[in-house]
């Protein structure tokens, strides 16, 4: 049955995967995960108003209760482009749809929502007084009513919220199916956490990301590049059992004090604590050869070399091949702190995905940020692996010069002994070829770097006009 | 650190073969109450090697699993319970973790296992 889908207007390119996400996760057909949408008439696909074909009623109140994005989901019962119209339309939808939520032993209200502007109490209460053709006969309860009906309308109103210009006025009437949690977000937003990392990622964010890898009670969900642990207490609202691994002994250890750590942030919110953190290297990760297909789930956010760099195991010079492995005395071993050489995105990736070919479950998700330049000359390729399929890409632009983009893949095929050494060819490449790597993939310069006179010449961009390079970290 | 975790992790050392299980040697255990989750139970005693959670969890003082397990006992509320209890609320605090074919030790602290490899046993 096709329902009206209102989002939030906030992160446009995730909006769409996001319901597919949990579509997949509250239905139960085995299909590839995409659902038919449609547009209402004039309607930019960048609109909030979406149709979206759906199961049932059920998934789709399910859908709604766990989505970030969306604001709500309803059965439209009229659209129009004015009220005379929608008066039509809702006498024409079918009483049999109507009829059982207008009863006698019902309470109702109904809201009005207008975007792109906001309309007086008065013109609210014109509006709903408009609607006494419906033969509603139950009581009204505003505070806790067992129907909501919605007004919603958008036109144009001079302010366009970065859309282009309406066309034409919509009107919608209709009954809400589900809504989510509004509290949620403001109960886990990063200014209420007592332990911060300069990277934490930001708690609607790590709520798409776990909806993404489609995060339910009793998955076992893993990061590999844990730091303050705010992905995993995503993972854990939504009942995962988590595990996370950094390479920082400080972050995950220490903290900043016995009450402000990556425990008692979890304690904060009162979540069952990770099964573990632990202290690892990525690229030397310490599982057990035999051990495979165990995370329902990987999701995180790798260390790309813009705001904060990777590390690995292994010293600068140790790589480049200068000097032997360093011998640690016997007697100093207990304290002894290894060396790290920083870790190229390529190789971070390729390890990565490995790693989520491995040691994910079957239809298991790896979802992890990674980086592009805005720069349009470079058509965008996004990492491969043979086991995983790409189902979707969402972008968060982040400052003129860069975005990051969301990726969610899906665990396809058995990892084989073959891939297996493929993988560890890989490896030894990347290990031989430390400096190349790290060159090539060396992402903070291009995006620290002054505006390329070429720029200047098109005259197109912001940056041309100002002549001086600009820090642009801010706008991250 | 958990037993769960125990059962996955090895050692890593470059040439190290027999890596796992990780011998414990326990200086502080702590035990912290976790709700029961039986279908990830279920799921978890598909992956986890019995024979050394059975051990893990004797090095850790609890001696309540059966020596030999199989999958028609998860019907079993009792060992349900035993096996949750190994698996999720036994805490190693504080300690090392053992490889039995090198003997190089993983400091535990503050429930942390370091399973970083110093520079000459990773190259």
């Amino acid at each position: 049955m096709w329902y009206l889908c209102v989002f939030f207007h906030r992160l446009l390119d995730f909006r769409k995967p996001e319901v597919e996400s949990l579509a997949k996760l509250f239905g139960d057909d085995d299909g590839d995960g995409s659902l038919q949408w449609k547009l209402p008439q004039h309607h930019h696909p960048d609109s909030p108003f979406h149709l979206v074909n759906l199961p049932s009623e059920h998934v789709a109140r399910s859908i709604a209760r766990r989505s970030i994005l969306v604001k709500g989901i309803y059965e439209l019962w009229g659209e129009a482009s004015n009220y005379e119209e929608l008066e039509e339309a809702i006498k024409k939808y079918p009483d049999e749809r109507k009829l059982p939520f207008l009863s006698s032993d019902t309470t109702f209200k109904i809201n009005v929502d207008t975007f792109g502007k906001a309309i007086s109490f008065q013109e609210q209460t014109d509006r709903i007084r408009k609607m006494s053709y419906i033969p509603f006969k139950g009581r009204v309860n505003l505070k806790n009513p067992e129907q909501i009906f919605w007004i919603m309308e958008t036109d144009d109103y001079g302010s366009n919220n970065g859309l282009p210009p309406v066309i034409q006025r919509t009107v919608f009437f209709g009954r809400e199916v589900g809504a989510p949690d509004r509290k949620l977000i403001p109960t886990y937003q990063l200014k209420t956490r007592s332990y911060l990392g300069p990277t934490a990622m930001d708690a609607e964010m790590a709520f798409l990301m776990a909806n993404q890898g489609l995060v339910a009670s009793g998955k076992l969900v893993y990061d590999p590049f844990v730091g303050t642990g705010s992905i995993l207490i995503a993972a854990t609202h939504f009942g995962a059992m988590t595990m996370g691994a950094d390479i920082d002994i400080r972050v995950v250890r220490d903290g900043r004090g016995p009450n402000c750590n990556v425990w008692s942030n979890f304690k904060q919110y009162g979540l069952c604590s990770p099964i573990s953190l632990l202290r690892a290297d990525n690229n030397l990760p310490p599982w057990r050869p035999d051990l495979k297909e165990v995370f329902e789930a990987i999701i995180c956010d790798p260390p790309y070399g813009v705001r904060a760099g990777g590390r690995k195991s292994g010293g600068r010079k140790l790589l480049k091949g200068i000097v032997k492995p360093y011998i640690v005395p016997d007697d100093k071993r207990l304290g002894h702190i290894p060396s790290t050489a920083p870790y190229s995105l390529a190789e971070c990736l390729h390890d990565l995905l490995d790693l989520a070919a491995k040691m994910l479950v079957m239809g298991g998700r790896l979802v992890y940020f990674y980086p592009v330049l805005r720069d349009n000359t470079t058509e965008r390729q996004y990492p491969e692996h043979p086991c995983l399929k790409l189902v979707a890409i969402s972008e968060q632009i982040l400052s003129l010069r860069y975005s990051r983009v969301l990726l969610t893949m899906v665990k396809v095929g058995k990892y084989t002994e073959e891939i297996a050494l493929e993988a560890k060819a890989r490896h030894l490449e990347f290990k031989e070829n430390h400096l190349k790597w790290l060159e090539e993939g060396n992402l903070h310069s291009a995006v620290f770097s002054p505006a390329t006179p070429n720029l200047d010449v098109d005259g197109d961009s912001k940056l041309g006009k100002d002549a001086t390079p600009k820090y642009r970290g801010k706008y991250v | 650190m958990r037993l769960l975790t125990h059962n996955m992790l090895s050692c890593n050392i470059k040439g190290v073969t027999n890596g796992f299980p990780l011998k414990i040697e326990a200086t502080k255990v702590i035990e912290k109450q976790v709700d029961l989750n039986v279908d990830f139970l279920k799921n978890m005693f598909l992956k986890v090697e019995w024979k050394a959670l059975v051990e893990a969890s004797r090095s850790m003082g609890y001696a309540e699993l059966p020596e030999e397990a199989d999958s028609s006992l998860l019907g079993s509320e009792e060992f349900l319970k035993k096996f949750h209890h190994a698996l999720l609320e036994l805490h190693l605090e504080e300690g090392a973790l053992i490889c039995p074919e090198t003997g190089r030790r993983f400091s535990v602290t503050k429930g942390i296992p370091n399973m970083l490899l110093h520079e000459d046993e990773g190259f």
